[in-house]
């Protein structure tokens, strides 16, 4: 320890000489702020229901399931996702496809995003490409559990993100969602 | 007559006293998060009216009314109740004494401005401060919880090793100032510094002719706050303090205990060393420059020319008390006792030495 260390009152001066500069260099960007120079900004604070920071294009978002030109899925329903699944939330029911070229076609495709871990592995073992997690919507939060069953039906209508990694597509509400 | 008076000043004191410890934890929130770069709470709203996140106080006070009040099976219940109590009351009382504006001449009356005038004011304050921490003991001691206990008694050692240095520390602007009368030592300050040397330019504040005193009352001042960088007696991140098994509106006594200390220490150290009421180069008719300029001014101009400087100067202290709040980590508990023990007391009896033959050799 040096001696001015020792001492407290040189190091303390010089913490507070830092702190004091950052509250009088933030609070006359805030003035500035409010005066109308918006694009100089006080603090580094994202106020976040209303600004969102930009997402990565990597980001693993909710599910959807890509649809062919006919607006079926092009799932061919393997279950090579419901077995690599490690939390086990997808649930598949295999139907026959009515064009004989394509073998099946899923009845249901259920994923239970309560229990989902979001590692991206259904979309890594599609042979298809069927599935995807692409569509920049994270905020389905639900009171209960049922309310966070998505269906065939609400994963077929979701859109890939903006490039900017914003939704594009509105969050489907399941059936069993309160409000 | 005389008893509204008296009820006005002692109504002015409490609610400057109480609405500004209110006031503080908005102030703590949204210095610290400018302090932090970020924005500090601003989301509790009256009809989509958020004025800054001043409302956040109101609703702080809501949900800690509106909380469960557990009291532990084991606890002593009438301590346990009264602890808070006097925590808050001695806070709130050791603000009397200490003068927000020279004697205020209305309608032939002599209002000292100030909630009790005592010859002992100073002697007051501390007793009033070091009571205080009874209210911390009681709170630790009839929890029935032994983190509460250690944590009370972790209160009372740093209390009397903060104490002892404030008192010391105070000595020597008693000596200086010849007087244990708070208004007394407020009017001294108003006097030039060394005349001879400076002629009328520097007003002779505290900080000036003691500023180790300052330094060393300014330390432990925060350490009777039990603050950050002196809160182990709450530790409120991981150590526990006293008041673990408080909840509801008595912890939030507490908390406000803190404020109104801040408050307190903020008051004694304008009226000590930063020069009371006093505006620099304000005498009792009006300005009176060094440099030979004078400016007449109505009697209520300069009361309320040095109550509001008063009120400055107790909010520039608090700024910079919060300052220290949110710049300094927390020292160890045997940091702290040696800083107490081996470091302000010694140098507050130094201080007092040292004050004591300048003076002596000042008047020979
Ligand atoms: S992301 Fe992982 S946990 Fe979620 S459905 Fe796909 S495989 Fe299962
Ligand atoms: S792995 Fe792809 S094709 Fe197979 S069931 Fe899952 S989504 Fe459908």
């Amino acid at each position: 320890m040096r001696l001015g260390q020792r001492f407290y009152v040189v190091e303390v001066v010089a913490g507070l000489a830092l702190t004091a500069h950052h509250f009088f260099r933030n609070m006359g960007r805030h003035i500035a702020h409010a005066l109308g120079r918006t694009d100089v900004k006080g603090a580094v604070t994202v106020q976040y229901p209303e600004e969102h920071r930009p997402y990565s294009p990597r980001l693993r978002s909710l599910h959807r399931l890509v649809r062919r030109e006919d607006g079926s899925p092009r799932c061919v329903a393997c279950m090579m996702c419901e077995t690599v699944c490690p939390a086990r939330c997808i649930y598949i029911v295999a139907d026959e496809h009515p064009n004989p070229e394509i073998e099946k076609v899923p009845a249901r495709f259920d994923i239970d995003l309560g229990k989902c871990v979001f590692c991206g592995y259904c979309v890594e073992a599609c042979p298809e490409d069927a599935i995807r997690m692409d569509t920049g919507i994270l905020e389905f939060s639900s009171y209960s559990r049922t309310g966070m069953i998505y269906t065939k039906e609400m994963l077929l209508s979701l859109e890939p993100a903006s490039p900017d990694g914003r939704p594009t597509s509105p969050v489907p509400i399941p059936a069993g969602r309160r409000p | 007559m005389d008893l509204g008076i008296a009820f006005g000043r002692v109504a002015f004191v409490m609610l400057f006293v109480l609405n500004v410890g209110g006031l503080l934890t908005w102030v703590e929130r949204k210095q610290s998060a400018i302090m932090q770069d970020r924005i500090g709470a601003n989301r509790a709203s009256i009809f989509g009216l958020r004025l800054m996140g001043l409302f956040h106080p109101l609703a702080d006070a809501i949900k800690m009314l509106t909380k469960e009040d557990f009291r532990p099976a084991r606890a002593d219940r009438f301590l346990f109740t009264l602890a808070p109590f006097v925590s808050v009351f001695f806070a709130l009382a050791a603000f009397a004494s200490i003068p927000f504006g020279d004697t205020l001449h209305l309608a032939g009356r002599e209002i000292p401005l100030q909630a009790i005038t005592l010859n002992v004011g100073i002697l007051y304050v501390f007793a009033m401060l070091s009571l205080g921490v009874y209210g911390v003991m009681m709170a630790g001691w009839s929890s029935a919880n032994n983190f509460a206990l250690l944590g009370g008694q972790r209160a009372a050692a740093l209390m009397i090793s903060a104490e002892i240095a404030i008192g010391a520390s105070i000595m020597g602007v008693i000596m200086v100032y010849g007087s244990l009368n708070m208004q007394d030592i407020v009017r001294g300050q108003g006097e030039p510094l060394l005349p001879r040397v400076f002629g009328a330019w520097i007003p002779a504040w505290g900080i000036l002719t003691q500023p180790l005193a300052f330094l060393l009352f300014l330390t432990a001042g925060i350490a009777a706050t039990k603050r950050i960088p002196f809160d182990m007696p709450e530790g409120e991140s991981e150590i526990i303090g006293y008041f673990i098994e408080y909840s509801g509106m008595k912890f939030g006594m507490f908390a406000m205990a803190d404020f109104l200390e801040s408050v307190v220490i903020a008051g004694m150290t304008t009226a000590l060393f930063l020069g009371g009421w006093q505006v620099p180069y304000l005498t009792a008719g009006g300005f009176q420059f060094p440099w030979g300029w004078t400016l007449g001014l109505p009697h209520l101009l300069v009361v309320l020319l040095q109550v509001s400087a008063f009120v400055l100067k107790v909010s520039a202290m608090i700024f910079v008390l919060m300052l220290i709040r949110w710049t300094l980590p927390r020292f160890r508990y045997d940091q702290a006792m040696r800083l107490g023990w081996l470091g302000l007391f010694p140098l507050s009896i130094a201080n007092i030495v040292v004050t004591g033959l300048i003076l002596l050799v000042g008047r020979s």
